[in-house]
C-alpha cells in the first residue's frame, strides 16, 4: 500500500453518447501525495470535472486504475473520504442555509450540538455569519456558492474536492477566500484537488499544477511550485510567481495547438 | 411654503399607502372585471337558452289557458322542436318561460330561490336540507378522501423504493381506473352490502377509488423529481438510500403532492356523488339528484347539482390553503 491519497495509473472515460463516443479522459496517471495541494487548468470541456468525478466514485472509469486512501474510489465515497464542492452551489431550496449546512452532518450523525458549533463556525469562515436562517433563494449566487463550501467544510474529510469553486465571486472576495482556504488547509492538513479557470488562483494556492489538454482529455504538463508554504498575497508580485505562471499559460497554450 | 417643498415622513408615508392601495383595487378592477363580465354573459345566454328550453310547456299552458298558438293542433305541435315553437310563439314562449314548475331548463333565479329556500329557510337536520344532504356526501367524501390520498402516497413510496412494485402496481392502477365507475359503483356497493357493510363505508370506498390514483402519479413524479446533481450529492455523503428518501425525495415532492390532492379531493366528491346514485340511498347530493329526476323536480336537480359544485370548490380552495402554508412554511417560494 503506497501512501497516496490518489492514485490514477492510465486513467480512461468514454461516455457512450447518442452521436458517438466522448473521450473525456485519455490515459490520466497522477499520483497525489497527503496533504498536497493539487490545481487542475485546463480549457472548457478537457475532462477536470469528470476526473474529479471519477475520484469522488459519482463516475465509473472504463480503463486504468484508481485508487482513493488505497480503496476503489466508490468505498472511498462508502467511508465519507472527501467533501465535494460541486461547480453548481445545488443547496436544497426547502432548507435554511443553516440547514443546508447541517445536511451532512445529519446524514453522518453528528450530535445536535456539535452540528450547531460546526456550522456557525463554517458560515463564519466564508463570511456568512448571520445569515443561517436565510433561505437559498434570499441569497445571491456569490453567497451560495460560499455555503456550499461550508457545507464541504463542516465534516471531518481528510480530502477535499472542489470544483471552481470560487468562480462566481469577485475579486476581493476571491483573494480573501484564497487566503482563507490557504490558512485552512496549512492548519488541517488536508489533501486538496482543486479545479479552476484562473491562472493566478493556481499558482497562489497549489504545491502542483496539473495541466489539461482536451479532446481527448489529458495531463499535457505538470508543474510544481517552488512557492513556500507560507504565501501572502503580495507573493503574486515575486518573479517566482510571474515566472510559474508564465509556464502553465505555455502549458495552455500548447495543449490548444496540439489538439 | 416650506411645508409643500419639505412633506414630513408621515405624509409621505400616506401617500404610499394611498398609492399602493390605488394600485391593489387597478388589479383587483382588472382581474374582477373580466370575471364578472363573463359570468353575466353565461347568465345571459342561460335565460336566453331557457326560452326554447321550455317552450313545448309554455305553448301547452297558452293554449290551456285560451291564448291562440300556431299551429293551433296539440297533434301539430308534438314533433316540433322547442326553437321552432318559440319563434312561432315569441309572446308565449317569453312570458312563460321562467315560472314553470318542472321547466326543461330552470332559470338561475329559479335555482337560488330553491337553494335558499333549502338552505335558510329549513332545520339543517331536516331531510329537505341541501346542508343535511350536503354533510352526508362530505363526511363520506372526507373519509374517503383521507384512505385514497394515504394509500396514493404509499403506493408511490413503493413504486419509487421497489422495482417490482414500479412494474406492476402503476399497471393496476391505471386499469383500476378505466373501469368505467358508474358500472363498478353499484356492484361495490352491493357486495359490500351483502357481508354487511352499508352505509358511509361503501361510498367512501368509491370515493378513494377515484382519488387514489392521481395522489399515485402526482406523487410519483414528485419522488422522483430530484435531478441528478441533488442525488449526487447525497451520494457524496454515502447517504442511504432511506436517508436520500426522508432528506431529499420526500421534501422534493411536496408541491408535486398538493397538485394531486387538489384533484382528488375534487374525484373524492364525484365517487361519492356516484355512490349514492344507484342504491335508492335515502341521504346525500347523490341521492338528491335521484329523486329529483324520479320525479321530474329539474328545479331541485339544479339545485343539488349547484350546491355540489360550490362544496367542491370550497374542498379545492381549502387544499389550497394548506399548500400555501406548507410551502411557505418549508421556504418554497411560489
Ligand atoms: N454525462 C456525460 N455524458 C456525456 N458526455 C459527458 C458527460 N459529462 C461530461 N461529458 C463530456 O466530457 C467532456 C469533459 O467534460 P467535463 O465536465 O469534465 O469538462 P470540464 O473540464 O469540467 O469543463 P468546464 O471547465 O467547462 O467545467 C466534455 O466534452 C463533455 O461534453
Ligand atoms: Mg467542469
Amino acid at each position: 500500500m503506497s501512501g497516496a491519497v490518489v492514485e490514477a495509473e492510465g486513467l480512461g472515460l468514454t461516455f457512450a453518447t447518442g452521436d458517438g463516443p466522448v473521450h473525456a479522459l485519455k490515459d490520466v496517471s497522477l499520483s497525489i501525495g497527503k496533504g498536497e495541494f493539487v490545481s487542475f487548468i485546463g480549457p472548457s470541456g478537457c475532462g477536470k470535472t469528470t476526473f474529479l468525478r471519477c475520484v469522488a466514485g459519482l463516475e465509473a472509469p472504463t480503463s486504468g486504475s484508481l485508487r482513493v486512501n488505497g480503496m476503489s474510489a466508490d468505498n472511498a465515497r462508502r467511508a465519507r473520504a472527501y467533501g465535494y464542492v460541486f461547480q453548481a452551489a445545488g443547496l436544497y431550496p426547502w432548507r435554511t442555509i443553516g440547514g443546508n449546512i447541517a445536511l451532512p452532518l445529519e446524514i453522518m450523525k453528528y450530535p445536535a450540538a456539535e452540528r450547531q458549533r460546526r456550522v456557525r463556525e463554517t458560515l463564519a469562515l466564508v463570511d456568512l455569519a448571520g445569515f443561517e436562517n436565510k433561505y437559498p433563494w434570499q441569497l445571491s449566487g456569490g453567497m451560495q456558492q460560499r455555503a456550499s463550501i461550508a457545507r464541504a467544510l463542516g465534516f471531518d474529510a481528510d480530502l477535499l474536492l472542489m470544483d471552481e469553486p470560487f468562480g462566481a465571486l469577485d475579486e476581493i472576495v476571491r483573494d480573501r477566500l484564497n487566503e482563507e482556504l490557504l490558512a485552512l488547509w496549512a492548519r488541517t492538513g488536508k489533501t486538496m484537488l482543486f479545479v479552476t479557470h484562473s491562472i493566478p488562483e493556481a499558482v497562489y494556492l497549489s504545491t502542483r499544477i496539473v495541466v489539461m489538454s482536451p479532446r481527448p482529455g489529458r495531463i499535457s504538463d505538470v508543474i510544481e511550485s517552488p512557492l513556500p508554504k507560507e504565501r501572502p498575497l503580495e507573493i503574486r508580485d515575486s518573479s517566482a510567481f510571474i515566472e510559474i505562471a508564465h509556464r502553465v499559460r505555455e502549458g495552455l497554450r500548447a495543449g490548444m495547438e496540439a489538439a | 411654503m416650506t411645508e409643500a417643498a419639505a412633506p414630513g415622513p408621515a405624509t409621505l408615508a400616506a401617500a404610499t399607502a394611498r398609492r399602493r392601495l390605488a394600485a391593489r383595487g387597478a388589479a383587483l378592477r382588472q382581474s374582477v372585471l373580466p370575471v364578472l363580465g363573463v359570468i353575466a354573459a353565461l347568465i345571459a345566454f342561460w335565460y336566453l337558452a331557457c326560452i326554447p328550453m321550455n317552450a313545448a310547456q309554455s305553448v301547452l299552458e297558452a293554449a290551456r289557458a285560451g291564448a291562440p298558438v300556431t299551429p293551433a293542433e296539440a297533434s301539430e305541435r308534438r314533433g316540433m322542436s322547442g326553437l321552432a315553437l318559440a319563434v312561432q310563439n315569441p309572446a308565449e314562449a317569453a312570458a312563460r318561460a321562467y315560472g314553470q314548475e318542472r321547466p326543461r331548463l330552470p332559470a338561475p333565479h329559479q335555482i337560488g330561490a330553491e337553494v335558499w329556500a333549502a338552505t335558510a329557510q329549513v332545520a339543517p337536520t331536516s331531510p329537505r336540507s341541501l346542508l343535511y344532504h350536503g354533510w352526508v356526501t362530505l363526511s363520506a367524501t372526507l373519509l374517503g378522501f383521507a384512505f385514497g390520498a394515504a394509500l396514493g402516497v404509499l403506493l408511490a413510496m413503493g413504486i419509487v423504493q421497489f422495482r417490482v412494485m414500479d412494474l406492476s402496481v402503476m399497471l393496476w392502477a391505471i386499469v383500476s381506473q378505466t373501469v368505467p365507475i358508474i358500472a363498478i359503483a353499484p356492484m361495490v356497493i352491493v357486495v359490500l352490502h351483502s357481508v354487511g357493510i352499508s352505509g358511509i363505508v361503501p361510498k367512501a370506498a368509491i370515493a378513494a377509488w377515484l382519488s387514489f390514483f392521481p395522489v399515485v402519479v402526482g406523487m410519483v413524479k414528485g419522488l422522483r423529481s430530484p435531478d441528478a446533481a441533488q442525488l449526487d450529492l447525497l451520494k457524496t455523503y454515502g447517504a442511504t438510500a432511506r436517508q436520500t428518501f426522508l432528506s431529499l425525495r420526500l421534501p422534493g415532492s411536496t408541491p408535486y403532492l398538493f397538485a394531486s390532492l387538489k384533484i382528488a379531493v375534487a374525484a373524492a366528491l364525484v365517487g361519492t356523488i356516484v355512490a349514492e346514485l344507484p342504491t335508492g340511498a335515502q341521504a346525500g347530493f347523490g341521492a338528491r339528484l335521484l329523486a329529483g329526476s324520479y320525479y321530474g323536480q329539474t328545479v331541485q336537480i339544479w339545485s343539488a347539482l349547484v350546491a355540489a359544485a360550490v362544496l367542491a370548490a370550497l374542498l379545492v380552495a381549502l387544499v389550497g390553503a394548506a399548500e400555501r402554508l406548507v410551502l411557505a412554511r418549508m421556504g418554497l417560494r411560489r
